[in-house]
């Protein structure tokens, strides 16, 4: 009936309005202070991978390109350069679902995309003991060396062909989902990675 | 709960007598989740301690000005600004911890060992006492942290901090323990002990009990 009767949300509600407008900006400037660090870890992470993906890449340099895909996403690849600065690879990170969560890869393949240097998974949540071996040696070496002409399979047992990965027992679906995940990222990249290197001025 | 403990008295309790984990069970996500190793619980401990502390601080220097039925929302949204604080601060400066601790990190915000603790006393307490509730409960949530994690990293496998402590050759290492079902498996024991401890002296010695309960732990 009158003004007083009412609840008043104002009164009741501004300690929350004040609090939220101080936390806010207290978010922001967190965000403005570490924003700049946390994507250079990130960076770092993907490039100080760049002498264990790439044989014979120099540690840590690498330098940043955007390229389209073929689907006409916005994919960021690195390239990889020895001592001397000569390109010797590419560094293309990628995604996809796993078995629990998203699964990122970073793939290094040679300069002219023939075939595949390494692969790291650097985050994952698969099972632990059994689906998150993918991040470790005996699964990832697997792909070191093959070839990009053709998509690669995933076989239980091995010793599978040449173009074939040997699943983790027990973690069949992380198997197969990192193979996906490199599988359709060249696929979708290769012709602009070789766009981006036709561009190139020749003779360095 | 009395209100007439001094600080002191109110730090004490919540590192032993009223641990937050093998007392008043509070905070078991994150006991359960990330106490695989050493160093992703103390982690883990360090975080929940900074946003323990802090918000304790801030809802008691504004609790004159809570209303009782916002108070919950005005914690909440104390914590998860805290929260989130540490999660970028993990991200810029422990990157790789940040990696492991994955979401659980942000899941502080809905850990209601701080939540319990704005409610029970920081919002009803003066600034000092605010402050040692916040550092007891957040020394006994590490010390929860560290027992659980030490027994799960050591017999799991083998190392503890990362370092090789039980010889490969000698300790096959429980792989359970280190998966989540060890989590439950070491939690439980872990309670048991305390329990059994503490009902053993209550009908033996009924003197103060002080530190020896943390050898159980």
């Amino acid at each position: 009936m009158t003004e007083s009767k009412r609840p008043n949300y104002i009164a009741d509600a501004w300690l929350i309005i004040v609090l939220a407008i101080l936390f806010g900006v207290a978010l922001a400037g967190t965000q403005m202070a570490l924003g700049g660090r946390i994507a250079q870890n990130k960076l770092n992470e993907t490039v100080g991978l760049a002498h264990v993906l790439v044989p014979g890449a120099a540690e840590g340099k690498a330098e940043a390109l955007m390229i389209k895909d073929q689907a006409g996403r916005d994919v960021r690849v690195f390239k990889t350069f020895d001592a001397e600065g000569k390109q010797i690879g590419w560094l293309v990170p990628a995604s996809g679902q796993g078995f629990a969560d998203k699964i990122e890869v970073v793939i290094g393949v040679d300069t002219q995309v023939t075939s595949i240097t390494g692969i790291a998974v650097i985050d994952q949540k698969e099972t632990p003991g059994l689906g998150d071996l993918i991040t470790g040696e005996p699964f990832t070496s697997q792909y070191r060396g093959k070839s990009t002409s053709a998509a690669l399979g995933v076989v239980k047992t091995g010793p599978g062909k040449d173009n074939e990965i040997i699943a983790l027992t027990g973690a069949t679906i992380s198997s197969v989902a990192v193979t996906d995940i490199v599988n359709q990222q060249l696929a979708g990249v290769r012709e602009a990675l070789l766009a981006a290197l036709a561009a190139e001025p020749k003779g360095n | 709960m009395s209100s007439d403990l001094t600080p002191m008295e109110r730090f004490i309790r919540g590192v032993i007598p009223e641990n937050p984990v093998y007392r008043q069970l509070l905070g078991l996500c994150p006991i359960l989740a990330v106490t695989n190793g050493v160093a992703t619980a103390m982690t883990m401990a360090g975080a929940t301690a900074f946003v323990l502390i802090c918000s304790n601080l801030l809802i008691s220097s504004i609790r004159g000005l809570l209303k009782p039925h916002l108070r919950i929302l005005v914690f909440t949204l104390t914590i998860a600004t805290f929260v989130t604080i540490v999660d970028k601060a993990l991200a810029a400066y422990l990157y790789s911890m940040s990696k492991a601790l994955g979401p659980y990190i942000p899941l502080i915000i809905v850990n209601c060992l701080i939540i319990a603790r704005c409610e029970m006393c920081a919002s009803k307490s003066s600034l000092p006492h605010a402050f040692m509730d916040g550092l007891g409960n957040a020394v006994g949530f590490a010390l929860a942290l560290l027992s659980i994690s030490t027994v799960r990293e050591l017999l799991g496998a083998g190392t503890w901090f990362g370092i090789q402590i039980l010889p490969q050759s000698a300790w096959p290492g429980w792989g359970v323990l280190v998966l989540p079902p060890g989590a439950f498996l070491t939690l439980g024991i872990l309670l048991a002990i305390v329990e059994w401890y503490s009902k053993r002296k209550k009908t033996s010695a009924p003197e103060t009990s002080t530190s020896t309960e943390a050898s159980a732990a």
